[in-house]
């Protein structure tokens, strides 16, 4: 598998400007600029919307949780369980 | 009595949900996005000496993450994500439920992009860096981070193209040709 992505990454590195010339030029005359730059609209909107998704959600209790540990005077170590084990 | 500087802390807290987000997109899974993010907070404050106040401090989180990922990545493979896509899992709506794209075929070719590329395009198009803070988190120029992001789009394009040429009422004999073209 890795094989594959390796050969496609630089199969897509080596064509990347005769790929980009193919499109433009056998889409048909005006529709092919116009389904580009929609398609890379889309693309932006796409992938914003995924992203922003899930930074709405917030910060989940386990990180303000795992924060407030850290944050404890004398627990030096975040692998530690319990506050008596820290005889302080 | 705290024992970080609470602005500090506020501004890592406020940085948690970008880095989900980022994790996700770099893991494939939730699960394991949320374990990068908690190693990440507890390196980062390991290593808060070491951050300089006043400087780029999400870039500094996306960095330690990001290696964190790549030192993870090389013992053991992306493992094959959740059936229904790492987003899917998060996702609460359906952004753009009128869209000849369907967000389901974004996702699957999102998911087609070489890894170098896909960070490249998440940070610069999602997370709202710079190319050069790209470049800074990824460890190259910022040339490279540009031909990843150039190359992502393009390929993003072609994928999707290939899906939506229906939508858009293109004829079966141009579908065969793009799609020839997609195989060149």
């Amino acid at each position: 598998m890795s094989g594959k992505k390796i050969m496609n990454d630089e199969q897509a590195e080596g064509k990347s400007v005769t790929a980009g010339a193919l499109s433009t030029t056998q889409l048909p005359e005006g529709n092919g600029s116009t389904l580009g730059s929609d398609i890379q609209a889309k693309i932006g909107q796409h992938l914003r919307a995924m992203y922003d998704d899930v930074v709405r959600q917030g910060v989940p209790d386990r990180f303000m949780d795992l924060l407030s540990q850290l944050d404890k005077p004398a627990t030096t170590s975040a692998s530690r369980e319990s506050d008596e084990e820290v005889d302080r | 009595m705290s024992k970080f500087d609470p602005a500090l802390r506020d501004e890592i807290i406020a940085a948690i949900p970008n880095l989900r987000a980022f994790a996700i997109s770099l893991s494939g899974s939730v699960d394991r996005a949320d374990d990068l993010v908690q190693e990440t907070l507890l390196r980062a404050f390991a290593n808060i000496g070491s951050f300089r106040v006043g400087t780029n401090l999400p870039a500094w989180l996306f960095t330690i993450l990001r290696n964190l990922f790549r030192s993870e990545y090389r013992k053991r493979r992306r493992e094959v994500p959740d059936s229904d896509g790492a987003f899917a899992a998060t996702l609460t709506t359906n952004p753009d439920q009128n869209s000849h794209l369907d967000f389901e075929d974004f996702r699957t070719a999102l998911d087609k992009l070489p890894p170098d590329q896909r960070e490249a395009l998440v940070l610069v198009g999602a997370s709202g860096f710079s190319y050069e803070e790209a470049a800074d988190i990824c460890h190259c120029a910022v040339g490279t981070i540009k031909s990843r992001v150039n190359r992502a789009r393009k390929r993003l394009g072609e994928l999707l193209a290939i899906e939506s040429i229906e939508d858009f009422g293109l004829d079966k004999t141009t579908r065969g040709v793009l799609i020839a073209s997609e195989r060149v």
